[in-house]
C-alpha cells in the first residue's frame, strides 16, 4: 500500500464515523438502540459502496469487502449446516445425551446405528486435509457421487424427460376447453385471454414443432442437410429466442437487485427518498 | 484399494437407489440417503472452512501479496463462527433457531452478508449491459431474433412497454409489449427451454449410468492406480 492509499483509507474511516454519527442522531427519536442501528446501516452502506467501487477498478476497498464476504459466508454455511443438519437431524438419532444437551427430541429407532455411516464418511472426508491419508476422502466422495447419480437418474428420467416429452404432445386443433369453432372465430381475437383461440393453437404448434426442431439441432449423428437441416435451422431460431428471453429475464433480475441496493442507499441510509 | 473401494461404493449406492423405486418396502430409502448426503455435505462445509483457514493462514505467515486482506477473511470467519456456534445474542435457550431475529448471527447476515451478496449480483447488471452492447449486433437472422426477444422481454417488464403500446385495442392485445413478453416466455421460450431440458435430462441419465457402472472415473483424481 502506498501513501495515497493510506490517506484515502483515513478519509473513508473519517467519513464512516461522520455518517455513523449523523445516522445515529437521525434515528434517535425513532428507535432505542440508535447507535447500534446507525452503525449497522452505515457499515451496510459502506460495504455496498465498496463493492460498487469495483466498477471504477480493482481497489483495496473492494478487496476488503470481497475477503470479508468469503470469510463470513463460509462460517455462515458451516453454522447453518451444524445447527440444521447435525443438531436437527443427526444428533437426535445418534445419542440421547446429545439430544438432551441440544434440547432436541430424541428419535429412537433400531436402525439409528446406520447414521454412523455418514458420520464416519464425513470424518473420512476431512482426511482430504492430510497429505498421507488424503486418498481416504475418495470413499465419502464415492458415496456422494453414487447418491447423486442414483437419485438424479430417477429424478431426471421422471421430471426432465418423461414429463417434458408428455407435455410437448399438446392438442394442435383445439381441445375440450377451446373446441374448434370455425375459421371465422379463429382470427377474431388476438389476445392472451381464454377466448383467443388462434393464439392458443399457435402456441401449441410452436411448442410442439419448437421442441422437435430444437432436439433435431442437438442431434449430431446425422448431417444437417435437406429437411433435417431446415428443421435444425428452425431449432436454432427457437433456441435463439429462448436465449434472448433468458438474457432479458436475467438482466431484469439483476436490475431489480440494483434497484434494491440503490433504494437502500438513498432511502435507508441517506434518507433522500421516502 | 484406492480405486476398487470407491468404485464399489458408487456402484452399490447408485444401484440400490435406482432399484429402491421398484421395491415398495425400500420406498423411503431415497430420503434416508438424501439425509446421509446432507450430513456428509456438512462435513464438506467444515472441510471448506478448514481449507479456507489453511490457505489464508499460510498467506499470512509467509506475508504474501495482499496478506492484510487474509486477516479480514480470518477475522470475519472466526467472528461469524463464534456468533453462530455459540448463538451469541440469541434471545432464547439453546433450542432456539440460530437465525432468530435479534441474534448476532442474524444481524451479521442482514447487515453484512445480504448487502454484499445482493450488491455482488447487482454488479453483474453493469457487466451484462456492457457485454451486450458489444455482443448484441443484428449481424444475421439468428442474432436479430435473440436481440428482439431480449428487447421485448426487457421492455415488457417495465412500465415503458405498456406506455408505448397501451393504445392497441383489447382484441389485438397480444401486440401490447407486456403481453408479447408473456407470450414469448410461454411459447417459443418454453419450446426452447423444453428442448434444452430434455437434452440435459438425457445427459444426466447417461452420465449417472456411466458413474454407477464405473465407466466415468474422473472424480477419483489422477493418481487412481
Amino acid at each position: 500500500m502506498n501513501r495515497s492509499t493510506y490517506i484515502l483509507t483515513a478519509i473513508v474511516v473519517l467519513l464512516f464515523i461522520v455518517s455513523w454519527t449523523l445516522k445515529a442522531v437521525s434515528l434517535s427519536g425513532e428507535v432505542d438502540d440508535n447507535i447500534t442501528r446507525g452503525f449497522l446501516i452505515t457499515i451496510s452502506a459502506f460495504l455496498t459502496l465498496a463493492i460498487f467501487s469495483f466498477l471504477y477498478k480493482d481497489n483495496p476497498f473492494y478487496k476488503f469487502a470481497e475477503h470479508l464476504f468469503v470469510g463470513v459466508s463460509a462460517a455462515f454455511w458451516m453454522c447453518q449446516g451444524f445447527w440444521s443438519t447435525l443438531v436437527g437431524n443427526l444428533f437426535p438419532r445418534l445419542s440421547e445425551g446429545l439430544s438432551n444437551f441440544f434440547m432436541v427430541p430424541y428419535q429412537y429407532s433400531p436402525y439409528n446405528i446406520t447414521y454412523w455411516i455418514p458420520v464416519i464418511l464425513g470424518l473420512l472426508l476431512l482426511m482430504r486435509l492430510s497429505s498421507k491419508a488424503g486418498w481416504l476422502s475418495r470413499w465419502p466422495l464415492a458415496f456422494i457421487v453414487g447418491t447423486t447419480a442414483g437419485l438424479n437418474f430417477i429424478r431426471y428420467l421422471r421430471s426432465d424427460f418423461v414429463v417434458q416429452v408428455s407435455s410437448t404432445f399438446v392438442p394442435l386443433l383445439g381441445n375440450e376447453s377451446h373446441p374448434w369453432t370455425g375459421i371465422g372465430d379463429f382470427f377474431s381475437h388476438l389476445s392472451l385471454s381464454a377466448s383467443g383461440q388462434f393464439m392458443m393453437i399457435l402456441a401449441n404448434w410452436i411448442i410442439f414443432l419448437g421442441v422437435i426442431c430444437g432436439l433435431i439441432y442437438f442431434f449430431f449423428s446425422k448431417e444437417h442437410k435437406g429437411v433435417f437441416g431446415f428443421a435444425s435451422r428452425i431449432g436454432i431460431w427457437v433456441l435463439m429466442i429462448t436465449f434472448g428471453a433468458s438474457f432479458g429475464y436475467t438482466v431484469m433480475g439483476r436490475i431489480s437487485l440494483l434497484v434494491g441496493r440503490l433504494t437502500f442507499l438513498f432511502r435507508d441510509w441517506l434518507e433522500i427518498i421516502s | 484399494m484406492k480405486r476398487l473401494v470407491p468404485l464399489t461404493i458408487t456402484f452399490i449406492v447408485g444401484f440400490v437407489l435406482i432399484f429402491s423405486v421398484f421395491l415398495p418396502p425400500a420406498e423411503g430409502l431415497d430420503q434416508t440417503f438424501t439425509l446421509y448426503f446432507d450430513i456428509i455435505a456438512v462435513f464438506a462445509f467444515f472441510l471448506g472452512g478448514g481449507n479456507l483457514m489453511r490457505v489464508h493462514i499460510n498467506k499470512l505467515r509467509r506475508q504474501k501479496k495482499d496478506w492484510g486482506f487474509s486477516v479480514v477473511t480470518i477475522a470475519g470467519f472466526l467472528f461469524m463462527l463464534a456468533a453462530g456456534l455459540f448463538k451469541i445474542g440469541n434471545p432464547g435457550d439453546i433450542a432456539t433457531a440460530v437465525d432468530t431475529q435479534g441474534s448476532l448471527f442474524k444481524t451479521v447476515f442482514d447487515y453484512v452478508i445480504n448487502p454484499l451478496q445482493s450488491t455482488m449480483y447487482s454488479l453483474l447488471a453493469f457487466f451484462v449491459a456492457s457485454a451486450s452492447y458489444r455482443a448484441f449486433r443484428a449481424k444475421n437472422r439468428e442474432a436479430t431474433l435473440l436481440l428482439i426477444a431480449a428487447f421485448v422481454i426487457l421492455l415488457g417488464r417495465t412500465p415503458f412497454g405498456m406506455m408505448v403500446t397501451g393504445w392497441i385495442p383489447d382484441s389485438f392485445s397480444i401486440f401490447q409489449i407486456p403481453n408479447l413478453a408473456i407470450w414469448i416466455m410461454n411459447s417459443p421460450n418454453l419450446a426452447g427451454q423444453r428442448a434444452i431440458i430434455i437434452g440435459i435430462g438425457l445427459g444426466v441419465i447417461s452420465m449417472s449410468l456411466r458413474l454407477i457402472l464405473g465407466v466415468e472415473r474422473s472424480y477419483l483424481g489422477d493418481d487412481n492406480a
